[in-house]
């Protein structure tokens, strides 16, 4: 993990030539799948998500569905061409493990108790990954399930703050978060103001820690904005083009 | 979930005393249950332990094999964690693939020992881009009642510090196992500590109806420059900023405490 | 206090007011503070804060008239798909109007997989899926028209304030109209093409649900469509 690579210039810039607090650029659209209740899809860098969510509907196998509430389930799947090197299609450990943190992620947000019985899926497929897969891939997930009319708390945002070449930075991409010192996933329910994903590898410490969740949070702050812009825009729009036919 | 149903009652019952600063058990909310741990249990592996967490028991087995090393990483040794919810440990336990459960222990526990380089691989390279040696960390739950990862990090732990790997010489190329054995390059201790967020108060070694009574879990892995490690929440519900770095705290306190006994034994 | 104005649209999270409202549809509580719990237009009450939510599924309540489709018969009834997360059951005696005989009486003869009912909820709770009826006046098989399907959220604006939409639709396209509370409608008309001006409207409605001067502007399309057709 040490030093082969400058990941900071000397003008304190990155190797994508971003500063230390700077998001990737990010572009969100929601609705992009006709067949699924509710879908969004988010490019961040050169990340590229696709998220789609069935339900609340039956539970299938029936013996799964929970007498009190809605049971959720989550598939993150990378596609095989997603990364440099062809990735087999067969879900990984590593799959399995952040299919799991991104359903708890996302799971305090949704009113699952309202649906007894039922399933709500939620499908992330990452067609390019550059770092940061999980983040992304929760925060087009909670697009997803809004546009899916599924009752929420609020959104769920994520992002990573980290640090590389002795510097905490925001919203690692691949190379930092291979070759930088730490990385922190967060997910953030901004108007909630609680944290529903939290992971961290690396060496910090404890006031780095503190450091990095608060810039992870305020980068959260920054994608919130896009999330709720991404869905009212889906509405405006047509809301806009209709007042302009009337003019 | 991953554990026995309990009931609404005494969910709330937990809930109660943890919010009036008290456990069912008679804990405090930052003490552990009873920790045993024992060391080379298992004769056939190169290393074992069985790390007792109150009624929670796991017995990790660690194996040495020579084999390659990853492209990236020519001069290095390598090394693998697996864990095994064998279905004696719990009726909720079944036969079959991994669980979602299994495979987040397994990658948490990976993680503490990878990142805070608790294994000195670079010494653990016979050949460099042809031969290193390759260490299986298994993970067996043998009885489970909540905790399963401070129970694992720390049977993992002690197994690694209990494994002699045997020595190779290198001749024309090849290595060649010889009757000698030596201690496992060991660099740093990690140690994980898991907090549950019950009646939004932090609770340290959650035991398995206080599992079932949580909102959510986090387990903090130190090194033993005080360092962290690793972090991984778990569980449905959140966390606010104040009360993870108050974990935070909490977890580098009682990792100190867990390193020291562990040394110790 | 309001944080937001009238019909702005707003999202799952978005603190709506504080103070001494009540939570209406598609809100929650928590304290003395109303936030949203979907997507939508937000509408301040002089006591109720509530969203108008741009889509939702199907939740089945007692009383609402849905159109369903059988999906499976058994042998004292049916399964009827009425486009929820929750399956509805068709008994027979809710259906038959002789006393049902086990023995004789084939059900598949009255209803059979893939037909169409018009149905009302009888019962429904969070234990038991929900039972219908057909055996009011007006309910039953469907035997003629097409079928749309809208999400349920667009539902009252297709009725209208006092089903001014609905009748209006009624007259203009000449066809028979029957709205199912799930989102799905029945049309029958005198022609195919009637029908086809009624789906039209039927999805425009729906898509500019939550904009201003929809009946005008759906009364002047369907004029202007039926213009073009003579």
């Amino acid at each position: 993990m040490s030093g082969k690579i400058r990941l900071i210039n000397e003008n304190g810039l990155r190797v994508d030539g971003r500063r230390p607090n700077e998001l990737r650029p990010i572009k969100m659209e929601v609705g992009v799948l006709s067949n699924a209740d509710g879908s969004a899809y988010i490019e961040q860098g050169k990340n590229k998500i696709l998220a789609a969510v069935y339900g609340p509907r039956e539970v299938h196998p029936r013996h799964l569905a929970l007498p009190d509430r809605s049971l959720l389930r989550c598939r993150y799947h990378m596609a095989p061409f997603s990364v440099e090197e062809r990735k087999s299609p067969a879900p990984s450990r590593r799959e399995i493990e952040l299919s799991k943190v991104i359903k708890e992620a996302l799971e305090p947000a949704i009113f699952l108790e309202k649906f007894p019985r039922t399933s709500i899926d939620i499908f992330i497929e990452v067609l390019q990954a550059d770092g940061g897969t999980r983040c992304a891939g929760t925060t087009v997930a909670a697009l997803a399930l809004a546009d899916a009319g599924i009752p929420m708390r609020d959104l769920v945002v994520a992002c990573a703050a980290g640090k590389v070449d002795g510097v905490l930075v925001l919203d690692l991409n691949d190379i930092e978060d291979k070759e930088g010192e730490a990385d922190v996933p967060v997910a953030y329910m901004p108007n909630l103001g609680l944290i529903s994903l939290l992971q961290m590898d690396g060496s910090l410490t404890i006031e780095e820690f503190n450091q990095s969740l608060n810039l992870a949070m305020e980068g959260c702050k920054q994608i919130y904005k896009f999330q709720k812009e991404a869905l009212r825009s889906r509405y405006v729009t047509i809301k806009e083009e209709v007042e302009e036919c009337l003019r | 979930m991953s554990s026995i149903m309990v009931s609404r009652i005494r969910q709330k019952q937990i809930a109660q005393m943890v919010a009036s600063g008290k456990r069912l058990d008679g804990r405090g909310l930052k003490d552990y249950r009873p920790i045993k741990v024992e060391t080379g249990i298992i004769e056939k592996a190169e290393g074992s332990s069985r790390a007792l967490l109150g009624k929670t028991e796991v017995v990790v087995g660690v194996k040495v094999e020579i084999g390659d090393p990853f492209l990236d990483r020519p001069d290095e040794g390598v090394f693998t964690v697996n864990s095994e919810f064998v279905p004696l440990a719990s009726p909720e336990f079944e036969a079959g693939p991994p669980s979602e459960e299994s495979i987040e222990l397994a990658r948490v526990v990976d993680r503490g020992i990878r990142e805070s380089k608790a294994i000195d691989l670079e010494k653990l390279c016979l050949i460099p881009g042809k031969k290193v040696y390759v260490i299986f960390i298994d993970i067996y739950v043998l009885n489970h009642d909540g905790n399963l990862i401070d129970a694992s990090s720390l049977a993992s732990l002690a197994a690694l510090l209990n494994t002699k790997i045997p020595v190779y010489v290198v001749e024309d190329n090849e290595v060649k196992k010889t009757n000698d054995y030596i201690p496992l390059p060991i660099k740093n201790l990690p140690v994980s500590i898991t907090l549950a967020n019950i009646s939004d108060k932090l609770i340290v070694d959650p035991w398995l109806e206080e599992e079932e009574a949580m909102s959510a879990r986090l387990t903090i892995t130190f090194d033993k420059d005080n360092k962290i490690s690793a972090i991984q929440k778990g569980g449905p519900g959140a966390l606010t900023p104040q009360q993870i770095m108050e974990a935070a705290h909490m977890a580098r306190e009682k990792a100190e405490e867990l390193r020291k006994m562990l040394v110790k034994t | 206090m309001f944080f937001f104005e009238n019909r702005q649209v707003v999202t799952p999270g978005d603190l709506l007011a504080e103070g001494d409202y009540i939570a209406g549809n598609n809100t929650y509580k928590e304290g003395s503070r109303i936030y949203a719990s979907r997507l939508g237009l937000v509408e301040y009450g002089e006591k109720v804060v509530q969203v108008v939510a741009l889509n939702t599924f199907y939740i089945p309540s007692v009383g609402d008239q849905v159109i369903g489709k059988i999906e499976d018969v058994n042998i004292n009834g049916w399964v009827v798909n009425i486009n929820s997360p929750y399956q509805a059951t068709l008994r027979a005696s809710e259906a038959l109007n002789k006393p049902f005989r086990q023995q004789k009486d084939d059900l598949t003869r009255f209803l059979d997989v893939g037909d169409l009912i018009f149905a009302k909820i009888i019962s429904f709770d969070r234990t038991i899926d929900p039972v219908l009826t057909i055996k009011e006046p007006g309910l039953g098989k469907i035997t003629q028209g097409q079928i749309v399907k809208v999400s349920p959220a667009k539902i009252p604006r297709i009725i209208g304030r006092k089903a001014s939409m609905i009748n209006m639709l009624k007259n203009e396209t000449e066809c028979k109209i029957t709205v199912g509370q799930n989102g799905i409608i029945l049309i029958s008309g005198p022609s195919p093409e009637h029908e086809r001006l009624a789906i039209m409207a039927i999805e425009k409605i729906a898509q500019e649900a939550h904009t201003s001067g929809l009946t005008d502007r759906i009364t002047e399309m369907i004029r202007k469509e039926k213009g073009a057709k003579k």
